[in-house]
């Protein structure tokens, strides 16, 4: 078997035994990078010195006696993270060459445990997508093929696409994302990996590049259920540098992966029934119903009235967000500057230049909205509606322990194949969108795979602070669904 | 009588609202751990959360929130016990973030009230509208370079209160006394240094002009005036101008202006391109504030007396007038001084001492009584000692004064180095009177004449004979037996 | 129904981004669709309802007033793309 096929658990009691070194999993990954990554585009900075270094110091930490949760686990981290004396883009040009001089906290931790970092990750442009199309460092490919028409780039989702396609193509053993729409769970469903959303405040945005501050949530991805609570334990915790961050003990999650089912309601929201979703999704929606139901669960049929109403919600708080979160893009401390005649012109050209399309659409979007006369109309509105949403799902759980839903309406679709029209991309985002807006944890768990052979993820969403009966419900999904399928392009694998 | 102004047509009342911004004193910035000093390095205080780098995140400093309370409290003001910060967004060199993080639809501090005292011995009360936590924004220095402008980071994220006054000011003297009494209350607080040469205390003066029984007509804002003297001179000038405006039939048009203080008037800022649209919402990195009533209730029993009560008290125990109480008042370090000296003693005469001789010294060497370092309450004790003991007199004081000026010693030590004790041997002072009697004989017979004033005449002399040290009661007494 | 010409070029200058003409034209098509895609929020009766400021409801935590940041001008001037000695520079702007 192959170092990169080895899950975390898995890699870490290997290493625990001195089966392998960290460092031969480290090179191990770093070669399949240096095989695979040319096509896939997953990783924008490769940084395989550090990534060796680090691995050394690992193992001879671990010949010292010391240990720690993550010693020697080679991951990936999308580039929205600041990671310190490594360039950042967040998939922009606008960032230029910039190298931060400080640590994201949520790296920090990983760091502390004791993980390898292998280079950052591709992702849409300031985490705006659900393709990875719009990265000023081109796209990242979605390792799995269509059976019919295997030539076809596929995309691996967004915004975390680079994360996603890179822990599929075995080329990292875990990866961090964010999740402000779907950008975690969506690549997850489309890379037929795992990926959890925590409950907002859970991890801390400190050092991560802002998207829309109030939808912004790290998270982890993982070939399983327990590798994604292993990476969030480390992960989550309180961070007095951000005053959103929330002072909660962080409980032992890869435990909750082994609880069983039985006795739990869970609750299966009619709304997200939408007209024109494939019938595979539907059907893979009502096995997942049965596998659950078959480990003791109860299932119900329950309502989120104000579903529908999530996507308009959305684009109109998270532009209005971003809006304000990246007028400091203006070349003067950091990043790209294309100097014109006065100030005026620094500013229009750094910016009309430094930022792709989506991005200006979504700033113009964000800025109109809260413009003089449209904040009432537009977003203190949107703001109501959520407040909307976050009660559809605490009434809901007054009645189930957790909700079970599809990630997305479809499998991964190929490149240019989505009209440009902007609104049909957002409806990439209609089942997740609603967490994010209510701050719920969420996680997708790969399901089984479409008549393309492509994967399909189901959701699991939890109350506020529920990430245990996430990952309970989700190693549940996961047992009975007995996913097994690999991606065409994989380390190990020819590359054809 | 109102002030007004006389245009051609009639007179012309002025309105007046203040906005002060005064940076609250706390040894790191509002928002970040950077630190406050003034006249550092150029971006050596400066955070990367002030420089807004990419994933920076504000966490609020909770001794800019208690300063801010006990400003609210300090104006009789109302504690809003959940308060929230928006983002006010608009691009500048000088704001990294491209917004302030400040306090638009729910300030912490609501409305309150300070008391002016006028010239003419009357008080007026004006009306405090709200009070806010905001962020400074930094610096940029635009004439070091031809085609440069210098942007230094330091003052970024500094914390300002705003304090926004109701339009109450009815004159450049009543905006004058306002300023002054809101700086000296935010002193006697410890909130703000107001020091308005270095930038701590600021005025953006609203003023507006009316027909005597109009409602409000437009107003213009006169941006960061940074003394006294220029928010008197700006709320002339402003004024003066608009009426000219009104009578020539024209509309003052809402716009921010900058004072010209050497040419006496009123410009308009350049940068009035596009009416500015802030686009407020609530800033998506805080939360709201909420404060605990039982800290804001011992935060108010924590101040200390204000100036209104520590005038009021002066007057009622130790029977100063109006005037001199207000004096002593005008600064917390001066009225401690009065109260440590004044102990034993006769109230009346230390006023006059402090207020007197001692205030010029200490102005002579730039100090203040809480700052003074040679004419310290123990010196001052000496010198009032010594006159009470009858060591020295009234006139022999103000020489030691200005002798410890210049070498630096105590009272004691100039007093017995240069022999200045008073005179008290009789002989002595007779035979000074007797001198002087003979010199002025003329004079000695105009006054036996009834020329009565001129006694105080032959007591100057004799005391310049003296060289100041002679007793004067004993002068007094022998001038009176020999002139009789 | 596209938003008009006028209103992006005001909309773009404010947010300072300088936008050719054929993405002017483009964005007032897409920004259009979007603004009335996002008007189904009308259906919705939110007289009675509290906006939702934030997905986290709990209180500002304060921090201690101590001087723990800052002190080195390199550390915030180290990626400046354009500096003089200590100070960022940026094109002369006249008040």
């Amino acid at each position: 078997m192959n170092l990169t096929d080895l899950g975390i658990a898995a890699a870490r009691a290997g290493l625990e035994r001195r089966d392998f070194s960290a460092r031969e999993l480290a090179l191990a990954h770093i070669e399949a990078i240096e095989a695979l990554n040319p096509r896939l585009n997953a990783f924008i900075t490769v940084t395989p010195e550090q990534a060796l270094a680090a691995a050394e110091e690992a193992d001879a930490a671990r010949s010292r006696g010391q240990s720690a949760p993550l010693f020697g686990i080679p991951l990936a981290i999308k580039d929205i993270f600041c990671t310190q004396g490594v360039r950042t883009t967040a998939g922009s040009r606008i960032l230029g060459p910039f190298v931060p001089p400080y640590e994201s906290t949520v790296t920090q931790n990983l760091l502390r445990d004791g993980a390898i970092f292998l280079g950052k990750t591709n992702l849409d442009e300031f985490a705006m997508g659900s393709s990875t199309t719009s990265s000023a460092y081109g796209s990242t490919e979605n390792p799995w093929k269509r059976r019919q028409n295997p030539e076809a780039r596929l995309v691996p989702g967004g915004s975390s696409g680079g994360s996603a396609a890179a822990v599929a193509a075995r080329l990292a053993m875990g990866a961090t994302g964010t999740d402000t729409g779907g950008s975690i769970r969506q690549p997850a469903s489309f890379c037929g990996i795992t990926g959890i959303k925590p409950t907002y405040g859970r991890c801390s945005r400190w050092g991560v590049v802002a998207f829309a501050s109030s939808l912004d949530h790290p998270g982890p991805f993982g070939r399983s259920v327990e590798d994604c609570a292993i990476l969030l334990r480390s992960m989550a915790g309180h961070d007095p540098c951000d005053s959103t961050s929330v002072d909660r003990p962080v409980p032992d999650y890869e435990a909750a992966c082994r609880r069983s089912i039985k006795g739990l309601r869970i609750g299966v929201p009619r709304e997200y029934r939408v007209s024109g979703m494939a019938s595979e999704i539907e059907e893979m929606w009502r096995a997942g119903e049965a596998w659950l139901r078959g480990q003791g669960a109860e299932v119900v049929e329950i309502s989120l009235p104000h579903t529908k109403y999530g996507l308009p919600t959305y684009y109109i708080i998270a532009p209005a967000e971003a809006s304000s979160n990246l007028a400091r893009y203006d070349g003067i401390r950091y990043g790209l500057r294309v100097d014109g005649g006065d100030l005026a012109d620094l500013y229009e050209r750094t910016r009309g230049e430094g930022f792709g399309a989506e991005v200006k659409r979504r700033i113009l979007m964000g800025t109109y909205v809260l413009s003089a006369g449209y904040y009432d109309a537009y977003y203190l509105k949107a703001q109501k509606v959520r407040a909307l949403i976050f009660k559809d799902f605490s009434d809901a759980f007054q009645n189930v322990d957790a909700i079970l839903a599809p990630t997305a309406p479809s499998a991964a679709f190929a490149e240019g194949e989505k009209t440009e029209d902007p609104v049909m991309m957002y409806l990439n985002d209609i089942f997740t969108v609603p967490a994010d807006l209510a701050g719920v944890p969420a996680m997708s768990v790969p399901a089984g795979l479409d008549a393309d052979g492509l994967p399909l993820g189901l959701q699991v969403i939890g109350p506020p602070f529920g990430e245990e009966v996430v990952f309970t419900v989700g190693a549940a999904l996961e047992r009975a669904a007995g996913f097994t399928a690999l991606p065409a392009l994989r380390a190990g694998e020819e590359v054809r | 009588m109102t002030y007004h102004i006389d245009g051609r047509e009639g007179s012309w009342e002025v309105v007046v609202g203040l906005e002060v911004h005064a940076q609250v004193i706390s040894r790191s910035k509002l928002f970040s751990g950077a630190a406050t000093e003034f006249g550092a390095a150029p971006n050596s205080q400066v955070s990367l959360v002030d420089a807004a780098f990419p994933g920076m995140l504000p966490v609020i400093n909770r001794e800019c929130v208690a300063q801010a309370v006990r400003t609210g409290l300090g104006l009789a003001a109302e504690i809003h016990l959940w308060s929230r910060f928006d983002r006010k967004n608009y691009f500048y060199a000088d704001l990294p973030a491209g917004y302030q993080i400040s306090q638009y639809a729910h300030p912490i501090v609501g409305k309150g009230s300070l008391a002016i005292e006028l010239a003419d011995g009357s008080s007026k009360e004006i009306g405090i509208t709200r009070l806010h936590l905001e962020q400074d924004a930094g610096k940029s220095l635009h004439d070091q370079h031809p085609s440069k402008s210098y942007i230094d980071l330091n003052r970024a994220g500094v914390p300002l209160m705003e304090i926004v006054s109701e339009p109450d000011l009815r004159s450049p003297e009543e905006a004058g006394a306002y300023l002054r009494k809101l700086r000296t209350i935010l002193r006697y607080l410890g909130t703000c240094d107001g020091n308005m040469e270095e930038g701590s205390l600021r005025a953006d003066v609203n003023v507006s002009v009316r027909r005597p029984g109009e409602g409000f007509r437009t107003r213009c804002e006169v941006k960061n005036v940074n003394s006294v003297r220029f928010v008197m001179q700006a709320v002339e000038a402003e004024a003066r101008r608009q009426v000219q405006v009104w009578e020539e039939g024209g509309t003052v048009e809402q716009e921010t202006r900058l004072f010209d203080p050497a040419r006496g008037v009123t410009r308009s800022m350049r940068s009035k391109e596009e009416a500015h649209d802030y686009r407020y919402f609530p800033d998506p990195d805080l939360v709201p504030l909420v404060l605990d009533e039982a800290w804001v209730t011992a935060l108010k029993e924590d101040l200390p007396e204000l100036p209104d009560a520590k005038k009021a008290r002066f007057m009622e125990e130790y029977g100063l007038a109006a005037y001199e109480s207000a004096l002593l008042v005008a600064e917390a370090g001066t009225a401690d001084y009065f109260e440590a000296l004044a102990r034993g003693r006769r109230a009346k005469t230390v006023a006059n001492f402090m207020l007197g001789d001692l205030a010029a010294a200490l102005n002579r060497m730039g100090q203040s009584f809480a700052g003074a370092s040679l004419f310290t309450v123990e010196a001052s004790e000496a010198i009032l000692d010594m006159i009470e003991d009858g060591t020295i007199n009234g006139r022999i004081a103000k020489d030691v004064i200005e002798e410890m000026e210049r070498s630096g010693e105590g009272p004691r030590e100039v007093v017995a180095r240069l022999g200045l004790r008073q005179v008290t041997d009789t002989g002595a002072i007779e035979r000074a009177v007797d001198a002087v009697l003979v010199r002025e004989a003329g004079k000695v017979a105009e006054y036996k004449a009834g020329k009565e004033k001129l006694f105080g005449f032959f007591v100057g002399q004799v005391m310049k004979a003296m060289a100041g040290k002679g007793n004067p009661a004993l002068v007094n007494d022998v001038l009176k037996q020999k002139l009789s | 129904m596209p938003l008009d010409p006028a209103t992006v070029r005001r909309i773009a200058r404010l947010a300072r981004l300088r936008l050719e003409e054929k993405e002017l034209e483009r964005l007032e098509g897409e920004l259009g669709t979007i603004l009335a895609w996002v008007e189904q929020l009308n259906e919705v009766d939110v007289s009675e309802v509290a906006p939702m400021t934030g997905a986290v409801a709990m209180a500002l935590k304060m921090r201690e007033d101590v001087v723990s940041d800052g002190g080195d001008a390199e550390i915030v001037l180290g990626n400046a793309p354009e500096r003089t000695a200590d100070f960022y520079a940026v094109p002369k702007v006249v008040e």
